[in-house]
């Protein structure tokens, strides 16, 4: 079966590429306009891995992973964030508040490829 | 969607975003304190740099991102914000929008005067910013190098999303691995919490990949995971090896010594010095070395040891073996009657010998399949060119080893074969793409060994066939009559019927209805069959089934009447008795029931005209030839027989029923059966072969 993943970022042309690419390689993919709207959709269906951006409105990418790692049903679940500073604070926030890899923007979609299929073993 | 599509997409949002920072920068001019105004202006320079280094927009990318610094620092509070630096960000959006818009047009003045400002009032520099950090993957393909890899994760690495089947994956595409998993730690079933990692692994890569592209692997978990990236250095010779080497020691007594020393790991594991795992890890390694040294040592052997022959003189050696074969089964015969052990157990010997010897000397002309496969990726890439389409050639079983003979036969039924699936059956990128297809069209070349025989295949997923059009155009041509039943198998097999084409048009590479009938009758030569098979919307699949070699066949010798004949082995599929009940010479079609299916027999003594009076129980040897069954009946059935062939005499060239003669033991001729030809004798098209 097809493996879901939820994309959430605030930018319309990002998550259009986001979704192009992924869905040519046969993933499905649900998108999440914000950390909110994403929190929300990671509750109501089961996903495989979660790609979010980290400056959002309403609520950010930190934030929605620190809530997405309290949730039981994320247990093991991998979660993606893109950033566009390669700021090393950043990341390790992240990855201490339970991230699983990161991508830096700007990629190419292989790039987003190669990450996600590496994550997903 | 295409990349102008997303350019496109970006276009209106960027225009939305200017949209939302115009007003919050409006508002921040009565209120410069208000932190939500200057988060929403933030985030709209900040989503235009990022999206816009994206979509192929990088001068938008670089000037916005110097805006975009400006107003992180006056998040953080680093700078106040003042009415000089909205009118700039007032003044920068007219820019971006320039900037997305006509490129080209909007003046680099412009932009550079808003920058010099902007940089005045954060200290920073207008230098632009690192857009597509380009990897520079060297394309020199290094040396070989083993390195030990060791990891272990972090404990809740589980919990948090990392799969080291991930990583492990990720090391093999690098290069050969040998992985060692570390289990020690893991407790007793009771004990295990589901997303707590337990295990560590050691790997032993040799990659021709440099240190970094292993480090790529572990980028995400660097921070909290023990990792050790060592090389290994080629293994020095042993003590044992030089003391023989250097001549002080003889090889029997290095090896008495040896016996009596325990195995240095058993020793180290008992101490408790290291952990069986640990031993373990360490012995792949060594192995892994070991193997990749060998593999380079055998390479270097096979360059230096191979040599031309002229294949005049393998064929006279084919030829002495299988004389040698007749010989020797004439022995065999010749010694079963005698009652003498030690003859017996020469023969035996002789027979043992004689088999090897047949085996190597076909060995000798059989090479890969591989040589073949790889002339077609040309072959499709030109097509495909041609054809205006895009397909993705596969190839497997490029080791699988045929006579040369035959892989030199083969070459022009497979390109008709080829080029008929990317003419027909194979769809345009479009059609694919509205039929909910990959607009790729996937074309796969396999090689398979089965028994004594080989399938070649060439499978695509395209169209399939059209069995209307098929029918349609059969009974257009007289193939067949309006009242035919046709099994799926039958009706696939008249596209081999010569002028037989359902293109609606002819292009320069098919539908000209020659071709499928050339692949059939050279397959047959080869004394081989072409099974085919197709699945409506899915593709089809075009199998061809191949003797391994053309000198020797097994085959099933049958008696009728006073003649030996044998039937090739790989034709036959049971024998079952004919029983008075159903021998009733009658209009000369009979019908067995086997098994719920009616299969047609014929008799081959009606055949070949033979005079005296039957046996009182007569066999029935049951062929399949394509898919169809079909029943011989012989007199009698004598075994199975190791065939060497001999070709017809030319005064018999056209005789059809046989495919060639072979000498028996006793010296007597029996001829081979052609099961094709036979079976299209006792073919009968009207049949219907579901039994009520």
């Amino acid at each position: 079966m097809a493996k879901t993943i939820l994309s959430v970022d605030d930018s319309s042309s990002m998550r259009q590429m986001v979704k192009m690419t992924l869905c040519d390689a046969g993933f499905s993919v649900i998108e999440a306009v914000d950390g909110k709207d994403g929190l929300e959709k990671a509750k109501a269906n089961p996903v495989n891995l979660v790609l979010t951006d980290l400056n959002m409105p309403n609520m950010d990418g930190l934030a929605l992973i620190k809530e997405l790692r309290k949730l039981p049903t994320f247990a093991g679940i991998p979660i993606v964030f893109l950033t566009t500073e390669s700021d090393d604070s950043k990341k390790a926030e992240a990855k201490g508040n339970g991230a699983t890899a990161w991508i830096v923007k700007p990629f190419r979609p292989e790039q987003l490829l190669t990450v996600v299929k590496r994550v997903l073993g | 969607m295409s990349a102008a599509e997303l350019a496109n997409t970006f276009r209106e949002e960027s225009a939305d975003l200017l949209v939302k920072l115009e007003d919050a920068l409006l508002g921040l001019e009565s209120a410069t304190d208000d932190k939500d105004l200057v988060d929403t202006a933030f985030r709209a320079l900040h989503t235009i740099k990022g999206s816009g280094s994206m979509f192929g927009f990088e001068a938008v990318a670089g000037f916005t991102h110097h805006l975009e610094n400006a107003f992180d620092k006056v998040r953080k509070g680093e700078i106040s914000l003042n009415s000089e630096l909205i009118g700039l960000a007032l003044g920068a959006i007219d820019h971006i929008k320039a900037l997305i818009e006509n490129p080209e047009v909007a003046s680099s003045t412009t932009g550079d005067t808003i920058l010099a400002k902007v940089s005045a009032i954060t200290g920073q520099s207008a230098a632009a910013p690192a857009v597509f950090k380009t990897a520079a993957a060297s394309v020199r393909p290094n040396e070989d190098a083993t390195w030990r890899v060791r990891f272990q994760l972090a404990e809740n690495s589980l919990y948090m999303g990392t799969n080291p089947l991930g990583l492990l994956l990720g090391l093999q595409e690098l290069g050969i691995c040998t992985v060692v998993p570390q289990t020690d730690k893991i407790p007793v079933l009771e004990a295990i919490a589901p997303t707590t990692l337990y295990m560590g692994w050691d790997v032993v890569l040799t990659t021709p990949r440099p240190r970094s592209a292993i480090e790529d692997v572990f980028m995400f978990v660097m921070d909290d995971a023990q990792i050790s990236i060592e090389p290994v250095v080629a293994k020095e010779h042993r003590l044992g090896e030089i003391l023989i080497k250097r001549g002080d020691a003889p090889p029997e007594a290095v090896n008495t010594a040896m016996e009596h020393i325990q195995r240095l790991g058993t020793v180290l594991v008992k101490d408790g010095v290291v952990s069986e795992g640990q031993v373990q890890a360490a012995l792949a390694e060594q192995q892994h070395v070991r193997a990749e040294a060998n593999k380079a040592q055998a390479l270097a052997q096979t360059q230096a040891s191979s040599i031309r022959v002229p294949a005049e003189r393998l064929d006279s050696l084919m030829d002495q073996v299988g004389e040698l074969v007749i010989a020797q089964a004439h022995l065999k015969q010749l010694v079963a009657e005698m009652d003498d052990s030690p003859i017996k157990s020469v023969s035996e010997e002789i027979e043992r010998l004689s088999n090897c010897l047949r085996d190597t000397t076909m060995s000798i002309r059989t090479v890969p399949i591989g040589t073949l496969f790889s002339r077609f990726k040309r072959l499709v890439r030109d097509i495909s060119q041609e054809l205006g389409k895009d397909v993705n050639l596969v190839t497997t079983g490029e080791e699988t080893e045929l006579d040369k003979t035959v892989i030199e036969r083969l070459n022009d039924p497979l390109v008709h074969i080829v080029r008929n699936s990317m003419d027909h059956g194979i769809e345009t990128p479009d059609n694919r793409a509205k039929a909910g297809k990959d607009r790729q069209g996937h074309l796969h070349l396999s090689a398979i060994h089965s028994g004594a025989q080989v399938f070649i295949r060439v499978r695509d997923d395209g169209k399939g066939l059209d069995r209307d059009r098929i029918r349609a155009k059969a009974l257009e041509n007289g193939l067949i009559g309006e009242e035919d039943k046709l099994t799926d198998q039958d009706l696939y097999q008249l596209i081999f019927a010569p002028g037989f084409s359902t293109a609606k048009e002819v292009t320069s590479l098919s539908g000209r209805g020659v071709g499928m009938d050339v692949v059939k009758r050279t397959i047959e030569s080869l004394r081989g069959s072409v099974e085919v098979n197709s699945f409506p919307g899915h593709g089809t699949e075009i199998t061809l089934h191949l003797p391994l070699t053309l000198a020797i066949i097994d085959g099933i010798l049958v008696r009728v009447s006073v003649g030996y004949y044998v039937i090739p082995l790989s034709a036959v599929e049971e024998f079952v008795d004919l029983t008075a009940d159903e021998d009733k010479p009658n209009s000369g079609r009979s019908f067995l029931n086997i098994r719920g299916e009616l299969v047609p027999f014929i008799r081959l003594r009606e055949i070949f005209n033979t005079q005296d009076p039957a046996e009182l129980h007569q066999k029935v040897v049951i062929v399949s030839e394509t898919g169809r069954r079909l029943g011989l009946v012989v007199d009698q059935v004598l075994g199975e027989h190791q065939t060497v062939i001999k070709s017809m005499s030319p005064l018999h060239a056209n005789v059809q029923t046989f495919s060639g003669a072979t000498i028996l033991g006793d010296g007597s001729v029996a001829l081979i059966l052609d099961v094709a030809e036979v079976a299209q004798m006792g073919h009968v098209p009207e049949i219907d072969r579901e039994a009520s």
